[in-house]
């Protein structure tokens, strides 16, 4: 018996509405206190092209993408063959029974269970418009038998789903009976695989989307302009936003919005309209993936020299250009540092977790108060999109940080001030917003060469100066970011990643250990680096890199701002097919280059 | 402030006009921007603008270096070529109090900033915006910009094969709520229509002819004052009038037409040969079109509605000003919190 530990696949075809089937089925087995990680893995279409959505199941509560297949829920016979031969060995194969299995797709290391799927939905669905639908929701009653999930799991999970479409709830209920009902009748379970209740195991968790919890980080830190292009994966993060707002943002008797949201005319305007809103003293932010980020370009360093708050989540996917737009990747990691042209450098954060994206979201703003300047949230696909297991997001205990502005109360104090003068030797200046009623509030924001007095100047000194106080604030913000976390106990070997790659990273690490190989590991959530990561590597002699791009790009980064002694120890360890990376991705690479490590020359 | 008229130095704020001077003006000798400058100065100091609620606003030229000029204690924002518009837009949502005063040039608007030019117009968003319009580039030393009419010279000689952008027809096409042209020489026309831009909620667009004298302004050129001059044919008359003030003047019936604003205030165009309607869509696209056939400039307030509700408005924002909201504004409560949190999974 293989016991609550196993990789569900659904293989479907887009459009079809097997996401809901699938996301029922992963909250039923949730419900009964079993760890699971769901995986969406669709195309850049509408409908009709095949999508995979995996639900990994462990005790451990391992949130990585498995590649290790063991039930196949088979329903799109354009993918068939693909999908039988990715099935592990001993594996399960539950597939509509009209397609043949003979030839590759006839495997003698597999269970298989056929189901008439199309027919029972044609015979017990009357209404054709749900027949489609309701299929999806055989297969998870057919499912909950064979792996022995109760009735009264799928219907809480549907409730959940369903809200107060009671009725929705019925019809649903009903083809998932019509799945147990014929899999009890006709299967003969030949299998290993078994789903056990595990009993207030994930008692005080919630399973919750990246976006979804970014998004509420942005309601908690009082953004009130967000101004957006609709853009895979980032969308759902701004209509989430847009969502809460609805909900918690409006005024019931006058209608009136504490937001403006709009959804503008490409990524230029959408982060102009954002620097425009901070500018005026507002919390502004906008959501894109690469090819907004690249449109974002030419505002950012605006947003940098001209030292304007802002915040920009890069829901990062795969690919230059197009690329995969619905596949994920950690590929716009080297661009966001450096958006724009000439000497220019961001603040950039790594949510590797719910809580993290909502924590990163709302800090973020208080980081680009403080700064006075752009700041880079960089989530990603799966990060974003993906369900994840997580304790309920904490309630904020502080304030807004505003960071410098000041009041005209504080402009009669001040006597003189200068937009652009560093008065607290930390390089971060003073702003005032337009609007505060005093003499001297008003200057002139501008992108071209300026003074401490926001003039127009060519000055060579004045110009390089302006650049070291920038620079200076850079370091300031360094030990203002959130700090790397870190589990070390001595060992020589350690690893570096960030972002989502933490989860293949957890799994990796144990899997190592079980080869013997201990390892220590430090988690990046921010640059600029932080002085921890240099005495990190300084206290290792290997120290793997692994990130989710080709060429290595958070490696890069090190390679150039660390010194020589610790570059010397860094080995880049990198995936990048656009699917989630998994453990083996690190163990396998890992185990052979420390076993190399290890015999003595 | 005591009670009877202000004295006659100062405006309605009690502000002398030198408060809404700038800096001094770097351009050309002569350049027409330096004329619109002045009656901007002129039109903001009659009007009573308070410069802390003024947001001055530009993109990337001579044009947009030109709101260091005036009102030198308000903010301004030289922001990036082309991309005024989403600053503006920005800036007006965050804080509704602003007057957004937004300065682009030809090129800075019917080239580069088309885009934005459009959706913001689109999005009738609250803020006069000029175009200072001389038809060429002058910093980067006089090529053609998108504005400049088919078959006008350069000063070297290459003609302009390319159709002309009517930015004012294209605003009118878009739906824009308040659309006029004048002339960087006739202050005359230009500060009423002004200050009438200041009143309308919306998008005002005034697009002023303002000779380039350096890159512009030679024989073949359709946009130097001695062209401007020759093809100007004005539609009408205009006077603005602040709220609540008596008219004065005496008009001959049936020779003016009224344009109330929100804030009470007025504009009054005094009909000259032609009967011209600007609250006439279909009307003021015709106009524009038979001038251009017969290679005219046709100035004025080619058309207006004031009843079309603004950005802020369509969003439903409060009188408060975002920008100045808070926590206690804008978090969820703590009990609403939790219920949220058990809503998930």
């Amino acid at each position: 018996m293989q016991i609550n530990d196993l990789t569900i696949r659904a293989a479907t075809v887009n459009g079809s509405g097997s996401q809901s089937a699938n996301l029922v089925l992963a909250n039923a087995i949730f419900r009964l206190g079993i760890p699971v990680a769901p995986k969406n893995v669709f195309p850049s279409n509408i409908e009709g092209l095949p999508t995979w959505f995996d639900v990994r199941v462990s005790p451990q509560g391992y949130q990585c993408r498995s590649s290790n297949i063991d039930i196949l829920v088979a329903l799109n016979p354009a993918t068939w063959h693909a999908d039988v031969r990715d099935v592990k060995p001993g594996g399960a194969i539950l597939y509509e029974d009209t397609y043949a299995v003979t030839g590759a797709t006839k495997r003698d290391d597999v269970s298989y269970y056929p189901v008439p799927f199309a027919k029972l939905a044609k015979e017990n669905v009357t209404d054709a418009a749900l027949r489609k639908y309701l299929t999806n929701m055989i297969y998870v009653g057919a499912l909950a038998h064979l792996l022995g999930i109760g009735e009264d799991a799928i219907e809480a999970a549907l409730r959940a789903q369903f809200r107060r479409k009671l009725k929705a709830v019925d019809t649903n209920m009903d083809a998932v009976r019509l799945g147990m009902n014929y899999a009890r009748e006709n299967l003969t379970k030949t299998d290993p695989y078994r789903l056990e209740p595990m009993p207030g195991n994930n008692d005080g968790l919630i399973l919750m989307e990246g976006n979804s919890a970014a998004a509420l980080g942005c309601v908690m830190a009082g953004c009130t302009v967000a101004a957006w292009y609709p853009i895979t994966p980032s969308s759902s993060l701004c209509e989430s936003f847009i969502q809460y707002c609805d909900r918690y943002r409006v005024d019931a008797e006058t209608g009136e919005r504490k937001v403006a949201v709009v959804q503008a005319e490409d990524e230029l305007a959408a982060i102009g309209m954002v620097f425009g809103a901070t500018w005026a003293g507002a919390r502004a932010m906008t959501s894109t993936s690469g090819p907004g980020l690249s449109l974002m370009a030419e505002f950012a360093g605006l947003g940098y020299y001209a030292e304007l708050p802002g915040v920009i989540f890069d829901i990062q996917r795969a690919g230059p250009s197009t690329g995969l737009p619905t596949r994920t990747m950690q590929g716009d990691v080297a661009f966001a540092y450096t958006l724009s042209h000439g000497d220019t450098k961001h603040i950039v954060l790594f949510p590797a977790t719910a809580i993290e994206a909502y924590e990163f979201a709302s800090q973020a703003f208080d980081l680009a108060d403080r700064f006075q300047t752009p700041v880079f949230v960089l989530s990603d696909l799966d990060l974003g999109m993906n369900l994840w297991m997580t304790k309920p997001l904490p309630y904020p205990e502080r304030g807004f940080d505003r960071g410098k502005v000041l009041s005209a109360a504080e402009l009669d104090a001040a006597g003189s001030w200068g937009r652009y003068r560093d008065v607290d030797s930390d390089g971060i200046p003073y702003r005032t917003l337009p609007g505060t009623e005093h003499a001297n509030a008003g200057y002139f924001t501008r992108g071209s060469g300026h003074d401490e007095k926001a003039l127009y100047s060519e000055d060579p000194n004045v110009y390089r100066n302006n650049l070291d106080r920038l620079s200076r604030k850079f370091d300031t913000a360094r030990s203002a970011v959130p700090k790397p976390l870190t589990e070390e106990s001595g060992n020589p070997c350690g690893l570096i990643a960030y972002g989502t790659t933490h989860h293949a990273i957890v799994e990796a690490r144990e899997q190592l250990r079980e080869a013997g190989i201990e390892t220590d590991y430090l988690r990046v959530r921010a640059l600029p680096l932080t002085s921890d990561i240099l005495a990190f590597i300084e206290r290792h002699e290997r120290v793997y890199v692994v990130e989710q791009n080709r060429d290595g790009q958070f490696y890069g980064i090190m390679r150039t701002e660390l010194p020589a002694h610790a570059i010397e120890r860094l080995r880049s360890v990198r995936h990048y097919n656009g699917v989630p990376i998994d453990a083996s991705a690190i163990f396998d690479p890992l185990l052979q280059a420390e076993q190399t490590e290890l015999v003595p020359a | 402030m005591t009670s009877g008229a202000p004295p006659a130095n100062v405006n309605a704020l009690g502000l002398s006009r030198d408060i809404y001077k700038g800096l001094p003006s770097t351009l050309c000798a002569g350049c027409g921007h330096n004329s619109i400058t002045n009656h901007l100065i002129k039109a903001l100091y009659e009007y009573g603008v308070a410069p802390h609620k003024l947001a001055k606003m530009s993109g990337i030229g001579c044009s947009s270096k030109t709101p260091a000029y005036f009102v030198e204690r308000a903010h301004g924002f030289n922001g990036v070529h082309g991309r005024m518009p989403s600053l503006a837009t920005g800036a007006k949502i965050a804080n509704r109090e602003l007057m957004v005063l937004g300065i682009s040039g030809d090129g800075d608007t019917a080239s580069i900033g088309l885009g934005q030019y459009c959706h913001m117009i689109r999005r009738n968003v609250d803020c006069t915006y000029i175009i200072e319009d001389n038809g060429c580039y002058g910093l980067t030393k006089g090529q053609f910009s998108a504005t400049a009419d088919r078959g006008s010279i350069l000063k070297k000689g290459q003609v302009n094969e390319l159709e002309t952008i009517d930015v004012c027809g294209l605003a009118i096409e878009l739906g824009a709520t308040f659309v006029a042209r004048s002339f960087s020489g006739d202050g005359k026309q230009l500060i009423p229509l002004l200050q009438a831009a200041f009143s309308h909620r919306g998008t005002a667009v005034l697009d002023v002819i303002s000779p380039c004298v350096t890159f512009n302004d030679h024989e073949g050129s359709t946009k130097s004052y001695a062209y401007v001059k020759e093809h100007h044919a004005i539609l009408h008359t205009p006077d603005y009038i602040v709220g609540g003030r008596e008219i004065v003047v005496d008009y001959e019936p049936g020779t003016v037409k009224e344009v109330q604003f929100d804030d009470g205030s007025r504009i009054l165009l005094r009909k000259l040969d032609v009967e011209y309607d600007p609250a006439n869509r279909v009307g003021a696209l015709t106009v524009l079109n038979e001038a251009r056939e017969r290679s005219e400039l046709v100035t004025g307030l080619l058309y207006i509605d004031v009843q079309a509700r603004d950005l802020s408005e369509r969003e439903k924002l409060p009188q408060k000003p975002l920008a100045q909201m808070n926590e206690a504004d804008l978090r969820i409560s703590r009990e609403e919190w939790s219920q949220l949190m058990e809503s998930f999974g």
